[in-house]
């Protein structure tokens, strides 16, 4: 089903949770709404369940206003971050809840639910109650009670964010195979970019209300267009290196390093203050002879398994870098650092907009 | 001494002095109960006293002994049997104390007027009879007034419950404009004692001319703050998300209510119909004010039947008393678990 959310806003009092928000969900993909606690993500979420109603703005489904539409004629299914299972109820009865809602026939409601139960492989657990089942195995059960009425829509709010580490990815990984298989265009609301990154066809990036940008998760990662999104996406975070431009070289703020970019920067006003924006995998250690390259000292390598992390010392600011951890480097040692054209990015230091 | 010598003596001592306490105490008890039992009785009859001060000094030293024992012998295994002890030893003093009376009440019903008046006084009836039963049976119309009261209970129950459950569920889930204040308001209403309430609801029911009548007997306590508070808070523990699964799935709020609400609350639901119900049946005041024919009394008001003006039939009081009690004994039986889990288990495990 296509989502169209169009100038969606929401004020709770004088807290704007979401202001002007304009974005459209295609047919049959995941889409991750992503930003840090207090966005307004799950505000988002809750106007499109029907949960709250928004204070101006339009919702249609497939071209249909429903923007004052109950929840219950939405035709969406939903589920919890707690997985709000009815905890007298037996899984099969869970499950079936929604059908008996709808007066659908008893074999159907069965047959349907056994099917459901197959898909999200809880169909040996059908007659415990909620309270006998692990995190992982509750989740499943809502995800089937919320998919058994066939939604147009599915919703998920934080559902993995109960679960351990483990679980955790193995139920990411069962989402995108169930939404695969139903095809049932799904919105799954996270503060984990690394999840978001992982499991879905589209991201929505919001900060305090606002939404930032909205791409395919590799999009937004080599893409981004402002600081915040670069800086939200990315583990370890994005470096910062704080200075502006003076003949054409970079030039930290207190002038203690300066270097050429291996970018085009004759577009950009020199002294303009800038951030500097580079992922951890996007600098390396220069060969002999290298263009665009600085001094930097290694104050600390952490080695993990495949690759080492090495902290360096630019001037007086401060960057990590991925490093091969067979080659020996050291705390102490004196490197030269060359940046590559993928993953370096030029903010405005006041606007965080994007300027190269 | 090693530490080996010093364990077991302390064991020893802890053994025999809590066998010296257990001497010392009951022998007193037992001599002041006889001495208590026989005191109207000639002085000739009456069994020679004990020396009361030797057997004080024995339970101290008894005590004594166990503390030095405790001293010497202190290692965890020790503290949790004489922790163990104390525990049980509390909790037999209080079962006593509660089950005395009714033990005294059932005994009695089988008693001859004589019996019931001896002193000192007989523990059982020589025989079992249920003669007392026969006769208070027909002084008054029983019958009539334990189906009155069985009438009354079930009935407040009933209404009790629907009103609590939709009160709890409109302060807790719905959403209106001064809720809290109302419900506030409501709570404070709670200090009002209930004698000082007797005044104006019998006005009120009189006003409607129900004097004399079962109904008023009942709508006076259709609904309850208290339980409604209790259910409220109940109520207010489950989480919106269950709410907002079921009204997404297309319930109403009557059927969330119906079919998800009441029966996750239905441990705290019972507790409340329970306490409601023994309320109900024991209630014995305002019955009195309300109630004048013979035709209407309840059965508390029945026993009244026994206290003439000329004394206290004790064994067919007794007798009477202990069928008015056994319905709720039976109940508690029955639904001790349900009560206790209900009071127990205050909140929602997801």
């Amino acid at each position: 089903m296509l989502v169209e959310m169009i100038g969606l806003t929401k004020h709770f009092g004088t807290t704007k949770a979401v202001s002007d928000f304009t974005v459209t969900l295609q047919d049959g993909e995941l889409t991750s709404l992503l930003g840090p606690s207090g966005c307004g993500k799950s505000t988002v979420l809750n106007m499109l369940a029907g949960i709250l109603p928004p204070t101006s703005g339009q919702i249609l489904f497939d071209g249909e206003d429903v923007t004052n539409l109950a929840p219950e004629r939405r035709g969406i299914g939903l589920v919890f971050q707690n997985y709000a299972l009815y905890p007298h109820m037996t899984v099969l009865q869970n499950i079936t809840f929604p059908l008996e809602i709808q007066n659908v026939p008893r074999e159907e409601r069965l047959q349907r639910a056994r099917e459901m139960a197959q898909l999200v492989h809880v169909d040996k657990l059908l007659e415990r109650k909620p309270k006998q089942l692990s995190g992982g195995q509750q989740q499943r059960v809502a995800i089937a009670r919320a998919l058994v009425k066939r939604p147009r829509l599915l919703l998920l709010d934080e559902p993995l964010s109960n679960l351990d580490a483990r679980l955790r990815l193995e139920m990411r990984e069962e989402i995108r195979r169930i939404q695969q298989q139903t095809q049932v265009t799904t919105v799954f609301v996270t503060h984990d970019q690394e999840e978001a990154m992982s499991i879905s066809d589209n991201i929505v990036l919001m900060k305090d209300g606002y939404l930032q940008q909205q791409d395919a998760p590799q999009a937004l990662y080599n893409n981004p267009v402002n600081q915040f999104v670069a800086d939200f996406l990315g583990n370890p975070p994005i470096n910062h290196l704080y200075g502006a431009l003076k003949n054409g070289q970079f030039v930290l703020e207190d002038g203690s390093a300066a270097f050429t970019l291996p970018m085009d920067v004759t577009a950009i006003q020199a002294e303009r203050p800038l951030v500097l924006a580079i992922r951890a995998e996007s600098a390396e250690i220069a060969q002999p002879g290298e263009q665009a390259v600085f001094d930097a000292l290694i104050e600390s390598v952490y080695t993990m398994g495949k690759e080492a992390l090495a902290y360096l010392k630019v001037g007086t600011q401060e960057m990590r870098i991925y490093i091969d951890p067979d080659e020996g480097h050291q705390a102490g040692e004196n490197i030269r650092v060359a940046l590559k054209q993928r993953g370096v990015f030029l903010f405005d230091r006041e606007t965080e907009a994007r300027l190269l | 001494m090693n530490a080996k010598t010093k364990a077991h003596v302390g064991t020893l001592l802890l053994a025999g002095g809590f066998l010296l306490f257990l001497y010392g105490a009951l022998t007193i008890i037992v001599d002041n109960a006889i001495a208590f039992s026989t005191r109207t009785a000639t002085a000739a009859t009456a069994e020679p006293r004990i020396n009361e001060s030797l057997f004080a000094g024995l339970t101290f030293a008894g005590i004594a002994l166990m503390a030095i024992g405790l001293y010497l012998n202190h290692s965890w295994q020790t503290r949790r049997v004489v922790g163990r002890s104390l525990t049980y030893f509390f909790l037999t003093l209080g079962a006593v104390l509660m089950i005395f009376p009714f033990f005294w009440m059932f005994s009695s019903a089988f008693k001859t007027a004589q019996e019931v008046a001896t002193f000192p006084p007989k523990w059982l009836p020589s025989r079992l009879s249920f003669d007392n039963f026969v006769i208070a049976f027909a002084k008054a119309d029983f019958a009539r007034y334990f189906l009155n009261s069985i009438i009354i209970t079930a009935s407040s129950v009933f209404f009790t419950g629907i009103t609590t459950i939709l009160a709890a569920f409109a302060f807790s889930r719905l959403k209106f404009p001064g809720r809290d204040l109302v419900f506030t308001l409501l709570l404070s209403m709670m200090m009002i004692p209930f004698e000082m309430l007797v005044i104006t609801n019998y006005e009120t029911i009189a006003l409607w001319r129900m004097i004399d009548t079962l109904p008023a007997l009942v709508i006076p306590f259709l609904s309850s703050i208290f339980y409604t508070y209790i259910l409220r808070n109940f109520f207010l523990s489950i989480p919106d998300s269950l709410y907002w699964s079921a009204r997404v799935d297309g319930a109403s709020n009557w059927r969330y209510l119906w079919k998800v609400m009441v029966p996750i609350a239905r441990p705290s639901l019972v507790t409340i119909l329970l306490l409601n119900a023994i309320s109900a049946w024991n209630s014995f005041m305002w019955p009195m004010l309300i109630i004048n024919s013979p035709g209407n009394r309840t059965l508390p008001l029945g026993l009244y039947v026994f206290m003439t003006d000329a004394g206290i039939n004790f064994e067919l009081l007794m007798a009477a008393s202990t069928v008015v009690v056994l319905p709720i004994i039976l109940l508690f039986l029955f639904a001790r678990k349900q009560i206790i889990n209900g009071v127990a288990r205050g909140g929602l495990k997801g």
